[in-house]
């Protein structure tokens, strides 16, 4: 396993199987990392141990595996949450994923504290998960969405936002790091402004959760989100924080096993946070995997992942301007891990095929994230995305595929 | 590289560089809207039928060098054609890119240009779409737009 002593990218890369493959008889330039990260042998043999030695239902049997599954699982939270930031594990609250984090809070805080004449302030630049909850919201509430707008760069306008802000406004729903254009947000100063206009703050972490150090705690938001499947852990796990005070104050948003403390026919009564908001067998191993996902990231050490992931854009950012007609979606000054671009003349779904025979994964399409694309006034975009496995010889051969497309299209 | 060179073969590069029949009719029997969510292309098909037959076809929009070469093959093809034969193409074509690599493929003349797409089963929907769309446009029944999600 790759040491903290320094960052030893072909170390690291042996420690991720997958990164062995050959795709059409070339070796495998995985470069779709924003759309999710390949896994460290750390991860696949805890879900494999867990499984072997461990697996038994949690928080209900007074027997040895039950104790042992749950020691487990508690002990991931507690990781899960020390590594954003989060104090009290309490204020760690398991998810499928990030989305189903938005939608927790949308359903369960919103339908409590949004109503008629309210605003829900979004950005321009947000994928459509952190959208369409708050969309559904503001249908059933009889409140308006209201959109930060941004600059043709992907830079968010925080004068528009100052402005946008008012008593109206009752929850502030951003993206740490944008998934189609690479910016990052300036989601401290956003929270600050959100809290003086008596508002509280959503952020969704997804992308930023594996590229930057996050400390929930100096950004001072109520709720962060993020998945595991993008943190190098499993799919189907992910983390919903939130500030202890507003989560007590919320009703549960799922029932069943698990989020009460009693039940009878005429009514039931909350388990405490976290529990409140689990209702059902949670996804154990899958938090046992991304314990081990967020052990190996410490291990390596974040501020080294996030320099060379830095390093990485900064030269593909001068590779990719190299080539013949191609344009740079998403240029803002502070930036992580994403090259998006069009190419003149090749639409981006044959580029991503074109590519693909050369071996290298990129995401082609709007990204999830349409708004972003009607604003820029294109239909679609390329997007190369980096993980602290990536090197520089695969943005070369992403630059070769690139040239080999437009040998192809002539 | 043989089956990209099968895919994106010259005479699909062309009708993707010089799109034929890539307009608006002014006043069409029928205009139908269609939409890959998957990759954003989107085009909108025009045709104009006189008793049973389509006298005109057009389209525009904007998508893939797949997508963007099957809806100009595509209108050249039911060009004069009967609704049932149109049809009856729409039934052949569908058959062609998703039949297995491999397998005999049916006398498509021109249209066999897109039979590459068969090994490229991220692409289907790309070829398909013009012809899905055509097909709803030719249709009895009033559809919404065509997605091929």
């Amino acid at each position: 396993m790759a040491t903290a002593t320094a960052f030893d990218v072909t170390a690291i890369r042996a420690d991720f199987p997958i990164l062995g493959t050959e795709v059409h008889g070339t070796p495998l330039v995985y470069l779709d990392n924003a759309a999710t990260t390949q896994k460290p042998r750390a991860v696949l043999q805890a879900l494999q141990e867990y499984y072997a030695s461990s697996n038994a239902n949690v928080h209900r049997g007074v027997h040895y595996l039950s104790g042992k599954a749950t020691d487990l699982f508690e002990d991931a939270r507690a990781r899960i949450g020390r590594f954003i930031g989060a104090a009290d594990p309490r204020e760690v609250i398991f998810t499928r994923n990030a989305t189903e984090g938005i939608n927790l809070v949308a359903q369960a805080w919103g339908r409590a504290n949004v109503g008629a004449g309210d605003e829900v302030l979004i950005s321009a630049m947000e994928h459509h998960s952190n959208i369409v909850p708050w969309q559904m919201l503001c249908e059933e509430k009889g409140a308006t969405l209201r959109v930060i707008p941004m600059f043709d760069s992907g830079e968010l306008d925080m004068d528009a936002y100052a402005r946008l802000l008012s008593p109206r406004t009752r929850i502030v729903a951003v993206s740490a790091l944008s998934n189609a254009l690479g910016t990052v947000n300036p989601v401290e100063q956003i929270t600050r402004a959100a809290h003086e206009a008596g508002a509280i703050v959503l952020v969704d972490g997804a992308q930023a959760a594996y590229h930057m150090p996050v400390d929930v705690g100096a950004i001072g938001c109520d709720f962060f989100v993020l998945t595991g499947h993008k943190l190098y852990g499993p799919t189907g796990i992910g983390v919903l924080y939130g500030r202890a005070a507003i989560l007590d104050a919320m009703p549960p948003w799922q029932g069943g096993g698990d989020m009460i403390s009693s039940v009878t026919f005429e009514r039931s009564t909350w388990n405490v946070l976290p529990y409140k908001f689990e209702a059902g067998t949670p996804h154990i191993a899958g938090a046992v995997g991304l314990g081990a996902a967020v052990d190996y990231i410490g291990a390596i050490g974040m501020d080294r992942i996030q320099a060379h992931e830095r390093e990485l854009l900064a030269y593909g950012t001068e590779a990719l301007r190299q080539v013949p007609g191609l344009t740079l979606i998403g240029t803002a000054p502070r930036k992580a891990s994403i090259l998006s671009f069009v190419m003149d003349g090749i639409h981006p779904h044959d580029l991503g095929t074109i590519v693909d025979r050369e071996g290298v994964a990129i995401r082609t399409g709007h990204h999830c994230a349409q708004p972003v694309m009607d604003r820029l006034g294109i239909p679609a975009t390329a997007r190369a995305s980096l993980a602290m496995y990536n090197t520089r010889e695969e943005i070369d051969a992403l630059v070769a595929a690139l040239h080999k497309a437009r040998k192809v299209f002539g | 590289m043989s089956e990209l060179t099968d895919l994106y073969q010259e005479v699909i590069l062309d009708h993707n560089r010089k799109p034929r029949n890539f307009r608006a009719i002014e006043h069409p029997t029928a205009s139908q809207e269609g939409y890959n969510p998957l990759c954003g292309d989107r085009l909108t098909l025009y045709v104009t039928v006189d008793d049973g037959v389509i006298t005109d076809a057009s389209f525009q929009g904007s998508g893939c060098a797949i997508s963007k070469a099957s809806a100009s093959l595509m209108t050249e093809a039911i060009k004069g054609k009967t609704v049932e034969q149109a049809r009856a193409l729409f039934e052949q074509f569908h058959q062609m890119i998703t039949s297995p690599p491999g397998s005999p493929l049916p006398e498509m003349g021109k249209l066999a240009v897109l039979s590459g797409v068969r090994d490229f089963p991220t692409r289907v929907k790309c070829a398909g779409l013009a012809w899905h769309t055509m097909k709803a446009a030719v249709s009895d029944q009033p559809a919404g737009p065509v997605t091929t999600e």
